[in-house]
């Protein structure tokens, strides 16, 4: 009974180490959009996490800013702008499109063509291409062939 | 093109691949650029960890400085401190940047390690770190005579990188502006 009840408690306790710190929001479109930003920034420290599911202090200190900009009433764009400003186009998952990050966007696109490209020549080689018709000397060699073949049996 | 010359292909994608794969391991991805290059040190006002007195942009640029990012719970910073001695030693300004420390801590440590720094900004909150973008201790700024920061070496500064990046750098905006 009481290994259940420890079991049991121990489950219970499982979601708490989940939490990272939860912060009051005065809106709750500002939690909304607290919720798609903190998972759009990316974490400096530990590279292939967003600041949501990372640990690390400096993540902590950005979810903070993130809070703290959104109560002010800063928009989107100015929240991103302002963390392009300290850290980088590193830190969003979704970089703007410049001259930096062009070969980034067009990369799918070009594989893409290169694949169509690719494949519609494979296609066309595969379906013969136009058929040429014998001149009388193939012709005739041909026929030969054939009745070699024809006698042979 | 000749049928024996298509057996190739193969060999060249491989070729191309191992190539664009061994560039990818001499990088290292954690070396970010820092978005303030050319521009200002963010504005601050902070306390001094020696005297308490409230620090600004105004009462520490003027003369081309490091910056150096530093924490007493930063291994790596103690690793650095010495050559930071020495570089002081050398006439070379530099400031610190307590960043997320306990000041109490931080005070001992100077003592018993030494003071290379003309003062040192106590960012207890990470404030100024945050601003400057700092990801980690330890971190350096080379900031010009108008306070704007010209690079960031983060990690250790040694005498290799002293000797390759941040020394030519130093001297030239150093020479640059004692010459105008």
């Amino acid at each position: 009974m009481r290994l259940c009840l420890t079991v049991l408690l121990m489950l219970l306790a499982l979601p708490s180490a989940a939490v990272i710190e939860t912060y009051e929001f005065s809106a709750p479109e500002l939690e909304v959009r607290y919720r798609s930003l903190s998972q759009e920034l990316r974490c400096p420290k530990c590279q292939n996490q967003n600041i949501a599911d990372s640990n690390a202090p400096i993540s902590k200190d950005l979810r903070r800013l993130l809070y703290q900009q959104l109560e002010a009433g800063a928009t989107d764009q100015e929240i991103l702008e302002d963390m392009v400003r300290r850290y980088g186009e590193f830190v969003r998952y979704r970089p703007d499109f410049d001259r930096n990050t062009v070969l980034l966007w067009l990369a799918p696109l070009l594989f893409l063509a290169l694949g169509g490209a690719l494949a519609a020549v494979v296609l066309r080689r595969a379906r013969g291409g136009p058929t040429q018709a014998l001149d009388s000397d193939e012709r005739a060699r041909l026929d030969a062939l054939l009745a070699d073949k024809d006698r042979a049996q | 093109m000749a049928p024996r010359l298509k057996l190739f292909i193969p060999l060249a994608l491989f070729g191309v691949l191992a190539l664009l794969l061994a560039r990818g391991l001499q990088l290292d991805p954690k070396e970010l650029p820092s978005a303030l290059i050319d521009r200002p040190l963010p504005n601050f006002s902070l306390p001094a960890l020696e005297s308490g007195d409230m620090l600004t942009n105004a009462t520490v640029t003027g003369e081309v400085a490091l910056f150096n990012v530093w924490a007493t719970w930063c291994i790596t910073c103690r690793v650095e401190h010495p050559y930071l001695e020495k570089l002081a030693a050398a006439g070379v300004p530099i400031y610190g940047i307590n960043y997320k420390d306990d000041s109490s801590a931080a005070r001992r440590w100077l003592a018993e390690l030494g003071n290379p720094y003309r003062a040192n900004i106590v960012d207890a909150e990470g404030t100024l770190g945050l601003d400057l973008g700092v990801y980690g201790a330890p971190e350096t700024y080379l900031v010009d005579g108008a306070g704007i920061v010209r690079y960031r070496h983060v990690g250790e500064v040694n005498d290799r990188i002293w000797e390759s990046t941040l020394g030519p750098l130093y001297r030239q905006l150093a020479g640059g502006e004692s010459g105008s």
